[in-house]
């Protein structure tokens, strides 16, 4: 068993043909990853990176048998992509696409209510799993195959995380990032839970950050629910209150959504918390016994 | 994007919002003209001059004053314009006023008592839906309510497909103890607000008070108006009402190199590829002793021309007493991004700061040699509790 992506998947890379696209649609073959196909409207028929190249997602899902799809396409059609991947068929939909308007993620959400879809991202680095998929744009190389999960807000800071764990002599199982915008599709909750059901995963990385309630709702389903050590840490303990600190969700609103309220939290409900962004490796290594 | 108060009425306005009118003005002559006219316009008797600046808390800070008389009204705007106006929302430093909204007297006495109530609009993040939030305690500060009193708090969640139903609206003005007339007003007030919001692509509007007058008119007395930066390629007409001089310079400045940059008063500068490593080397920035004096994104692409752009934005800030650059190279590799800072430090000149360059991932090694045989006056780091260290040595 994998988590939401693995050698089996499928992909269909929508805004194919663009610059960002045609570069990480390259990683992502070379990664090992099984790229079927790609969507451009009105370039259905053409052939890019020796794949074929449809007009719709629909066509993609019935011509290749497409079940994940990765999103490329500019914030002001974006929205729009995602729902016609969920429209299609599409069971795992990760978007990348940084800046897409508020709005157009409200109606995003609730058109998700009732497919059976699930949407990571946007703005996020997307989901890798060690050694079979990566289906995002992290470098793959650091995310040697092991048994712990990462499931993040952030790009590069994932990859910290992940050559820290495989530092430690451990190594990553399947790393989520789920994005660091105000309305994403799947949450830190979600992404935890699909670790505790995941029999390829002993314990999990949750790499939080400053807004939003995510963290808070992770944990406490932790404590209720956990089976598997969860160790974390919030970015953001420096931040000033009001500034958005470059996520569009990354902005302390209140008392609650700060990086010390979310790690108290953390705390009491039994998570590893570190203060320290430099120390989750062996921190995770620590908590499973595992010599450093 | 946050916009001025005179502006956030001004859009209001045009979605058939009732509000308490006011005329811009930038001197203490332009005032006198504007509370004469905003008299012919409402009959009002006395005239609050209101300090426009893009922060809270401008009554107890001095910014907002009524005036009686024409002669109070000169006096007070020349007080205001040009005054530097310390609120708990602009820091120690203050913000300099440049206008005044010249406003009419609404707090007049008639029929019924005058009543404040608090009104917001924003998403709810939890559900990714929008809530309008209101309180029958208005005028103060609503984090205040929302702890001592909140069941004086309510909240009508608005789902996207039917958008803001109208019993919803006749909920919100039976909550706040409205009828007859008020009522009537309130229910309007809420549905355009709404509406404005939504046109709009706000990220949030707070209009505290709502104010319901001694003649039960529903009329916006303050307003708060947030944009949602990400759709502002469609508003245009909203994008002009940015004002750069309520900006700090340098952010402005890192902004046109698409540098994403936020000053704080810290000693250690930093400069990161990724926003979430970007806040993560800034608390361990303060764990190793310092305080972070930004936040600097270079992005994906740190070549040389943004390497030497994002230090030149960082040494602008005399309180930066070293600087740690720290970049998880994936895609983009180490020794190109090494190069650019040899590059970008040559071409500067005289760095007169500690820098500490933590490279990691894809060569690595070799980025480390590079700067390692540089001959510069840089520290550097593969692991990033090396780098902490360092920060911290160069502190004690």
């Amino acid at each position: 068993m994998s988590v939401l992506v693995n050698k089996d998947s499928k992909i269909v890379v929508q805004g194919f043909t663009g610059n960002e696209g045609t570069f990480h649609a390259t990683q992502m073959i070379e990664f090992g990853t099984q790229v079927v196909g790609g969507v451009t409207p009105g370039k259905g028929g053409q052939k890019h990176l020796d794949l074929p190249v449809f007009n719709t997602v629909a066509d993609a899902v019935k011509q290749t048998g497409a079940d994940v799809s990765i999103i490329f396409v500019p914030p002001a059609f974006a929205a729009d992509a995602i729902m016609e991947a969920a429209e299609a068929g599409i069971g795992v939909i990760v978007c990348i696409t940084e800046g897409i308007p508020t709005k157009d993620m409200i109606q995003v959400k609730e058109y998700l209510r009732d497919k059976k879809a699930r949407l990571v991202g946007p703005n996020c680095p997307g989901v890798i799993t060690a050694g079979e998929a990566k289906v995002g744009i992290m470098p793959g190389f650091v995310f040697k195959k092991g048994r712990i999960g990462i499931v993040s807000k952030s790009g590069t800071l994932t990859y910290e995380a992940a050559d820290q764990v495989v530092k430690a002599g451990l190594g990553v199982s399947t790393a989520i990032g789920i994005g660091g915008d105000p309305i994403i599709g799947t949450t830190t909750r979600e992404a935890v839970e699909l670790f505790m059901n995941d029999n390829e995963t002993d314990a999990i990385v949750m790499i939080g950050e400053i807004g939003g309630s995510m963290e808070a709702e992770a944990a406490r389903w932790i404590k209720q629910n956990g089976t598997k050590p969860v160790i974390g840490f919030i970015a953001g303990q420096t931040a000033p209150p009001g500034r958005r600190m470059g996520h569009a969700g990354a902005i302390v609103g209140g008392a609650d959504d700060t990086a010390a309220a979310k790690m108290k939290i953390m705390r009491e409900c039994g998570i590893h918390v570190v203060d320290s962004p430099a120390i989750i490796g062996q921190t995770v290594a620590s908590v499973l016994n595992v010599p450093a | 994007m946050n916009i001025h108060e005179y502006q956030a009425k001004e859009v209001l306005k045009r979605y058939g919002v009732a509000i308490q009118e006011g005329i811009l003005a930038h001197s203490a002559e332009e005032a006198v003209e504007a509370a004469k006219k905003i008299t012919e316009q409402t009959g009002t008797q006395w005239w609050v001059i209101k300090a426009q600046v893009h922060a809270g808390g401008r009554g107890k800070g001095g910014g907002i004053k009524l005036a009686k008389t024409l002669d109070e009204v000169r006096d007070l705007s020349s007080q205001i314009i040009g005054m530097n106006l310390v609120t708990k929302q602009t820091g120690a430093e203050g913000k300099q006023v440049h206008m005044v909204l010249v406003s009419q007297d609404v707090f007049y006495p008639g029929a019924s008592e005058p009543k404040e109530f608090y009104m917001s609009v924003l998403l709810n993040r939890s559900t990714g839906r929008n809530i309008i939030m209101y309180s029958t305690e208005g005028g103060m500060d609503i984090e205040e309510v929302a702890e001592k009193t909140p069941h004086l708090i309510f909240k009508e969640e608005i789902d996207p497909k039917a958008g803001l139903m109208p019993f919803q609206a006749r909920k919100v003005a039976f909550n706040l103890g409205l009828s007859g007339n008020a009522y009537k007003e309130m229910v309007r007030f809420v549905t355009n607000l709404y509406t404005a919001y939504e046109q709009t692509d706000s990220s949030m509007f707070e209009i505290n008070p709502v104010l319901k007058t001694s003649d039960d008119k529903i009329i916006a007395v303050d307003a708060k108006v947030n944009l949602d930066e990400n759709a502002l390629y469609r508003h245009q007409d909203l994008y002009a009402y940015r004002d750069i001089r309520e900006e700090d310079p340098t952010e402005v400045e890192a902004g046109k190199y698409n540098l994403n940059y936020v000053k704080l008063d810290g000693n250690v500068g930093c400069m990161v590829n990724g926003a979430g490593l970007a806040m993560a080397t800034m608390d361990m920035i303060k764990l190793s002793g310092g305080e972070p004096a930004n936040f600097l994104d270079v992005g994906g692409t740190a070549d040389a021309k943004r390497v030497e752009e994002a230090f030149r934005i960082i040494l602008k800030d005399d309180n930066v007493k070293a600087i740690l650059v720290n970049i998880f190279g994936g895609i983009v590799r180490c020794d190109r991004v090494a190069q650019g800072i040899v590059d970008a430090y040559k071409n500067i000149g005289n760095i007169h700061v500690p820098i500490i360059v933590r490279l990691q991932g894809t060569n690595a090694e070799i980025a480390k040699k590079l700067i390692d045989e540089s001959g510069l006056e840089v520290l550097s780091a593969i692991e990033l509790q090396e780098a902490a260290m360092k920060v911290k040595s160069v502190l004690a």
